[in-house]
């Protein structure tokens, strides 16, 4: 099947899937579970008598689509060429699985009457009964999601860490932990991470707020923020072409196409230099590349709550005869001091999971690695899983106070 | 605030300028990029970039026609044309300064002169090209006699390249399927986690039920794990369950990964909308599904949009995803971005291949970005934890 059909089948089938669930799942538990009509004990009782049967009749034939009607093909041909015999039918698996079919209907129907049985009449109470479980229905999906392919990860990354796949998955305390801290290129990715957390957070912030200061207060603003933004919709595999054609360098005797090198060389540079094997200013240059992504982040973000400051702030400062840096520093800053630890610590997350960007520029050569790629390299070149786990724990480590901050705050704000 | 006494500062001019030199910092090497994938191999590797409106100086090395092609004129043996044309690219507006016939003379001689090649013939090039290649005995062996030009060429722009990427079936660097690839991954993973998020966002803004703050505390927490956490155990359950590596697992791992963002950004925006409204349809008897779908999607709209923006540029951009759930060993289902990771590998220096690559793939995000720019501030807005 082509791809793209299958990608269409996909989000038919998702898309259905997923509304028919909630579609369904709400119907279940208003029309059968939760009645919202008045009952006696009779009607009640008749009431769940006939949904046991109408509940078990749905499970046989569904239990037969998929136990006995992949026999059907047979039987079907036995009939057409007249060679059908009692034995085929009864003897054969045909029947056990009719049979088996017709069993487990049947018992679960039972079930399903005597849990209920005493359940519902009252209309007021099935109402509160449906609402309680109906939160749990909208988020069963997403919970199962989130769970999944977030939540379990961490704990079964964090038991992969403790253990050695080369030997079966046996536990082997903190080994991995000291593998890891004997290698040099850990503490290399190690302070390198370090170097990023501390240059691109700052230099995004610093350029965001700049141009967001400065973009407001013109009549093209818009147009600049936009062009300036523009790099957030590039991807760090984009970026990394586009930047390294900027390093790009060729032998002295060629025409310098890289634009470094070009300015370097009319400004008296002997040749060329090599910008991407230059140990600690290699690791810069790439920083300089989400620097360039991020700043735009920043600006939109620092631009509007620019634009939220109370204008009496300033006007009382500007009649109180301060000039346009010391509004800016001392007024405007000041009001905007939160989102600005916003913005920073977003753009340390983004850091700490940087990964393209290193693997597309130098896959970590050069004294360039970083601890994502770092872990990549371990768990998918070297294939040591343990390692890479332990790598990974360590990135989730440097994470954590910024989660912890993050919840603390939402939790502060809903109360 | 512009007219108030004193704002309106001598500093304006200054403003101006920084902000032209930062658009222009800031577009630079995307322009770069974008002029460079326009220009021939060529041209790419003899001058910058941004010499490329201007005419430029390049050293080519010609061939004059084969020794098949000769004529006689009494008792001269003759062979003429024109240099551009035998190297198959016509260069009507070229002109050539200096040339030579050997690789380490390449300015023996200024356009006119004649080249007296000894037992070779007699050369003469003019400025545009012609050339004029005779001697007194028959011209022997297979091929033309070498030039080496330096030559000035006017502005040139092509579409070749991406004719090539993209038009070419037999190029097997194109970027044609990697193209289809990429957009088949990303459309199901940008509906499926709206969906299964607009409703749980619903449950966690409007319904009430114990242990609703610590979902919402959990969703802002996953909103940081990082991916890599993910990698090896999901890859383990989807070996475990068959899927391998696949459009489905990908499919699934992006659902899972941007659902944090999505029930965060639809919860913040749904729990703004005006009680009222939802009350009232309460009370007029609607169910919460009914007032889900007609009241809650339809107001929505600007953080549904906001998301799947997002959802859109975050996986057509993404590569670490897919290189873990979806690429296999047969390379069939490989995306843009690992296509372009791989040409930097090969191809490093040609960077008419690489430029051309790179410019497909971003494309169309860019286009999403300028046109749906609001959608975007306004979700980069909603979706920073405050």
């Amino acid at each position: 099947m082509h791809p793209a059909i299958a990608g269409l089948l996909t989000i038919v089938i998702g898309v259905g899937g997923c509304i028919a669930y909630y579609y369904f799942s709400n119907q279940f538990l208003d029309k059968v579970l939760f009645p919202a009509t008045k009952m006696g004990r009779e009607e009640r009782n008749s009431f769940r008598i006939r949904q046991a049967l109408g509940f078990g009749l749905v499970l046989f034939f569904m239990l037969l689509v998929f136990l006995a009607v992949p026999m059907m093909p047979e039987v079907f041909s036995a009939i057409v060429y007249n060679k059908i015999s009692v034995e085929m039918l009864v003897g054969g698996a045909f029947i056990y699985r009719v049979i088996l079919s017709f069993t487990i209907s049947v018992v679960f129907a039972f079930f399903f009457y005597v849990l209920l049985r005493n359940i519902g009449g009252d209309a007021g109470h099935n109402i509160n009964r449906a609402n309680m479980i109906r939160p749990w229905l909208f988020l069963m999906p997403a919970l199962l999601a989130l769970g999944l392919y977030l939540a379990y990860p961490v704990v079964e990354t964090l038991r992969l860490s403790l253990t050695d796949r080369a030997a079966g998955g046996a536990f082997v305390g903190l080994d991995n932990y000291r593998q890891m801290a004997s290698e040099p290129k850990f503490w290399e990715a190690l302070q390198n991470n370090f170097l990023w957390l501390l240059i691109v957070p700052a230099f995004s912030t610093m350029f965001g707020l700049l141009a967001a200061q400065l973009t407001d207060k013109i009549g093209w603003g818009a147009i600049a923020k936009s062009l300036i933004f523009m790099p957030m919709a590039i991807s760090f595999v984009g970026a990394a072409v586009i930047w390294k054609l900027v390093y790009d360098t060729r032998p002295i005797d060629q025409e310098q196409i890289g634009i470094m090198n070009a300015i370097y060389l009319s400004l008296g540079g002997a040749e060329p230099i090599q910008w991407l094997t230059i140990p600690f200013w290699n690791s810069i240059l790439l920083m300089v590349v989400l620097i360039w992504i991020q700043t735009g982040f920043a600006m939109v973000i620092l631009s509007a709550a620019l634009r939220g400051i109370p204008e009496e702030t300033v006007e009382a400062a500007i009649v109180d005869g301060a000039g346009p840096f010391q509004v800016f520093f001392k007024i405007k800053i000041p009001q905007i001091a939160s989102t600005i630890v916003v913005v920073w610590t977003t753009i340390t997350i983004v850091v700490l999971k940087v990964f393209d960007i290193v693997f597309a520029m130098t896959n970590g050569q050069w004294e360039t690695q970083v601890l994502a790629n770092y872990m990549y390299d371990k768990l998918f070149r070297a294939n040591d899983w343990g390692v890479g786990s332990a790598s990974a724990m360590v990135i989730m480590l440097l994470v954590s106070p910024i989660l912890i901050w993050n919840v603390y705050n939402a939790r502060k704000e809903m109360r | 605030m512009d007219n108030i006494a004193g704002t309106k500062s001598s500093l304006t001019w200054a403003v101006h300028i920084s902000v032209a030199v930062l658009v222009f910092l800031w577009l630079f090497p995307t322009v770069g990029l974008l002029v460079s994938s326009f220009r021939t191999a060529d041209q790419i590797s003899t001058s910058g970039w941004w010499k490329a409106a201007f005419p430029s100086e390049q050293n080519l090395v010609l061939r004059t026609g084969a020794p098949s092609e000769q004529t006689q004129e009494g008792a001269l043996y003759v062979i003429e044309g024109n240099l551009f044309v035998e190297d198959g690219t016509p260069k009507p507006d070229a002109k050539i300064s200096v040339w030579g016939t050997s690789s380490r003379a390449i300015a023996d001689y200024t356009a006119g002169d004649t080249a007296d090649m000894g037992d070779d013939g007699r050369l003469t090039v003019l400025e545009n090209g012609d050339y004029r290649l005779e001697n007194d005995t028959e011209f022997q062996g297979r091929r033309g006699e070498r030039v080496f030009v330096t030559a000035t060429t006017p502005a040139e722009f092509t579409t070749e390249n991406y004719e090539n990427m993209l038009l070419d079936p037999t190029n097997r660097e194109g970027m044609a399927k990697a193209f289809f690839n990429t957009l088949t991954v990303t459309i199901p993973a940008t509906i499926i986690p709206i969906l299964v998020a607009a409703f749980a966002a619903y449950a966690l803004a409007w319904m009430d039920f114990p242990g609703r703050a610590l979902l919402i505390a959990a969703v802002v927490g996953l909103l940081v794990v990082p991916l890599q956490l993910a990698l090896i155990p999901l890859l383990k359950f989807h070996n475990e369950i068959g899927i391998g590596k696949g459009y489905l697992g990908a499919w699934m791992a992006h659902t899972g990964f941007g659902l944090p963002l999505a029930i965060y950004l639809l919860r913040n925006y749904m729990v703004g909308l005006p009680r009222d409204i939802i009350e009232n349809a309460k009370v007029d008897g609607a169910s919460d599904f009914q007032i889900f779908v007609k009241i809650i999607l339809p107001l929505s709209f600007p953080a549904l949009a906001s998301f799947a923006i997002f959802q859109f540029l975050w996986t057509w951009n993404d590569l670490l995803v897919a290189l873990v759930f979806l690429i296999d060993s047969t390379g069939e289902t490989t995306v843009m971005t690992k296509q372009i990771v791989e040409l930097l590998g090969t191809r490093g220096g040609n960077w008419e291949i690489l430029a051309t690559a790179a410019f497909v793939s971003i494309s169309v995000p860019l286009v999403v970005f300028f046109a749906m720019q609001k959608y975007l501030v306004r979700g980069l807005l909603a979706g920073s934890v405050k």
